[in-house]
């Protein structure tokens, strides 16, 4: 290499909360100061040492981090190309990568002087971490959820409740993670005072998709470590899901600027990108402004937001992280997106292979990566981010599979 | 002079509030919204506020998502909102009409053809949600090189810092929401709204109307007594969702109209 990359991809966003023409602070004036003093609060605790001290304390001792790096050997055998290596968030406290953010997060609630928490969740994995970290500090939480959500990820239902949260089921629009977030926003509004919203995905205004994104970045950094150590130096490929894009982009950004390391992003192509039923908003949609960002969305030439589809309810979202539409075209990560049929394969792939169930939304990762791997040779090195843990899933997958629970 | 500024002007020489109806275009379909602008003029409407449907009101209540829903169902679209708006223009050249909605329609569009189009449909004043001032230069270029005015919002969590940054541009007049909180959903303290006004006055210069959480004749006398003009949305649209057909849904919204605009028009012991 003699040429050097013309910047840095990892200085983004800008003052005003913008990587590139994506992000922003799209949000009614009520929500303004707030977000503005949000900014103010995370700027100064990101320069306060004692903050970090007390994150690292808790990842460490509470979430169980780090978590392991591990070789899939059977996996690797069997698609007969690259080594695989999974980057275990499963294994962490409440069964995801989630938690690293709402500890992040609740830590600067308690800073702000907040006393109460709201939450959205799709999966449910958000609003259990959210619930979790909201039990351990002792405020009170409420996690808005779409109904369908609610009705397919009934588990994490029992768990939020188990937590002490109140989960409002959320009926209006498509019921799904989109409208547990306008709800969430509504109550935000509502309660501005003493309310702190802790938002799950790389999403949202300015500062939301670089907070979480700074608090997932963890994820990233311990892999390029583990990877370093393992092998000697850095993956070929990175792979992991998009739905908001959290996972993804703390795996991600630590590796932006290592111009040897190619990245894919995952998104959900339901039954198909080309049919109407897809999630695949990178991949098929096109730029607007939902929830305090400017992104790419799925919206029809009116600027109608469309409903998205998929099986996994953390990737059933209409919109996604500004930082990846910007990442997007620049062209310095290439988004794929992989249908529920395949999801649901790896899904079984990896519980028979590696005795690993994954969430299912991490299968679309695996998915991809069951893809392209074999066509990568024997002694290029693969890292997934394997998102959440599949427990969740289980009733889904079974219906999917047409067997009886 | 602006439509906007004209009729304030008007209303300031009366020494009366404006009554400031808010209905969602296509609600439930685009006649009925036609059929309904012609007549709110006469009902007492002095400035119309006209909601543009979206699929995702974030700052909305119940009654107007659902709204929203009935008129995007129904088909409704920006380009057929204007179209709405010309033909209310053909009929009336004096009542001020302001688009409110989301910015994502708009963004869809194309904010410099939205701009021109609209000017030329005869809308007079736009209020776009979720573009705060920060980010609104997009829309407000070309909108205000049209003529079009920007109102902005301020809000209980509005202070002096922030209040700088909300007058920076603002046009036509100044809209205060009463509540912290969604459209419809809960009522204010009217001495707390009182006293956002007179500071909001006293810094703007432009007339300020209060809105969000207004149900009653009562409520709207009570902050017309002291604001430059009083909306009423969600009570109306929620009227008008429990009509039996077009022709109730109409009378009863221009029937509570007319009750809303003679409360708000003899707040200040001026009878009409």
């Amino acid at each position: 290499m003699n040429q050097f990359p013309p910047n840095s991809f990892r200085t983004g966003p800008d003052i005003s909360g913008h990587f590139g023409a994506y992000g922003g602070r799209f949000v009614a004036e009520t929500l303004m100061p707030l977000v503005l003093e949000l900014e103010r609060a995370y700027e100064a605790a990101k320069r306060d040492p004692s903050f970090h001290a007390e994150l690292d304390g808790l990842l460490k001792h509470y979430v169980g981090r780090e978590s392991p790096l591990y070789f899939a050997e059977r996996l690797t055998e069997k698609l007969g190309g690259a080594k695989i290596y999974l980057k275990r968030e499963d294994l962490n406290h409440t069964g995801a990568h989630k938690i690293n953010n709402c500890l992040g997060q609740i830590l600067l609630a308690r800073r702000m002087g907040k006393t109460r928490i709201i939450a959205e969740t799709g999966a449910g994995m958000h609003g259990v971490a959210a619930a979790t970290v909201a039990a351990r500090f002792g405020l009170p939480c409420v996690v808005y959820m779409g109904e369908v959500d609610t009705e397919r990820q009934r588990p994490n239902v029992f768990r939020m409740r188990l937590l002490g949260a109140e989960v409002r089921t959320v009926t209006s629009g498509s019921r799904t993670l989109k409208d547990a977030m306008n709800e969430a926003l509504r109550d935000w509004v509502a309660n501005v005072h003493d309310t702190f919203y802790i938002i799950g995905s790389a999403a949202g205004p300015h500062p939301y998709p670089a907070m979480v994104r700074d608090f997932q970045t963890v994820i990233g950094s311990e892999t390029r470590a583990q990877m370093l150590e393992r092998e000697g130096r850095l993956p070929d490929l990175i792979a992991a899901c998009v739905g908001g894009g959290s996972n993804a982009i703390g795996m991600f950004h630590p590796f932006l600027d290592d111009p040897e390391v190619e990245i894919h992003g995952v998104e959900a192509a339901g039954e198909g990108a080309d049919t109407k039923h897809h999630a695949a908003t990178l991949s098929k949609g096109t730029p607007g402004v939902l929830h305090g960002a400017r992104s790419y969305l799925l919206q029809n030439r009116d600027g109608q937001i469309q409903e998205a589809h998929s099986i996994s309810a953390g990737l059933d979202y209409p919109g996604v992280g500004p930082e990846h539409s910007w990442l997007k075209d620049q062209g310095r990560v290439t988004y794929f997106s992989v249908t529920d049929k395949d999801a649901l394969d790896a899904f079984v792939a990896l519980s028979k292979l590696e005795g690993i169930i994954p969430a299912l939304e991490s299968a679309h990762a695996v998915a991809h990566v069951m893809q392209v791997a074999p066509r990568m040779a024997k002694d290029k090195l693969i890292a997934i981010c394997l998102s959440g843990r599949g427990d969740k899933d289980a009733m889904t997958v079974a219906a999917a599979l047409g067997e009886t629970t | 002079m602006s439509r906007i500024a004209q009729r304030f002007a008007e209303l300031k020489a009366a020494n009366r509030t404006a009554f400031m109806p808010f209905i969602t275009a296509g609600d439930p379909n685009a006649e009925t919204t036609c059929a309904l602008l012609a007549k709110l003029p006469a009902a007492g409407a002095d400035v119309i506020e006209l909601g543009v449907p979206f699929s995702d009101p974030m700052a909305d209540g119940p009654a107007i998502q659902a709204s929203s829903l009935r008129a995007l169902d129904a088909g409704m679209t920006l380009q057929k909102v204007l179209d709405v708006v010309r033909r209310f223009r053909k009929i009336d050249q004096t009542t001020p009409l302001v688009l409110m909605g989301y910015y994502n329609p708009i963004h869809a569009y194309g904010t410099a053809r939205f701009a021109k189009d609209a000017a030329e449909a005869g809308v007079d004043g736009l209020i776009t949600v979720d573009l705060p001032p920060e980010e609104d230069e997009v829309l407000r270029l070309p909108a205000t090189a049209q003529g079009l005015d920007i109102v902005r919002l301020a809000t209980p969590t509005t202070d002096d810092v922030r209040l700088e940054a909300v007058l920076d541009g603002a046009g036509g007049f100044l809209y205060y929401v009463s509540i912290a909180g969604i459209t419809g959903t809960k009522s204010f303290a009217e001495s707390d709204v009182r006293g956002a006004v007179a500071r909001l006055k006293a810094a703007s210069g432009l007339p300020c109307v209060v809105g969000f959480g207004m149900r009653t004749p009562e409520q709207a006398a009570g902050v017309a007594a002291f604001a430059d003009g009083a909306v009423v949305g969600s009570a109306i649209v929620e009227r008008m969702a429990a009509a039996g057909d077009k022709n109730e849904r109409i009378r009863d919204a221009l029937e509570f109209c007319a009750s809303l605009a003679q409360s708000v028009h003899s707040a200040r012991g001026v009878l009409e």
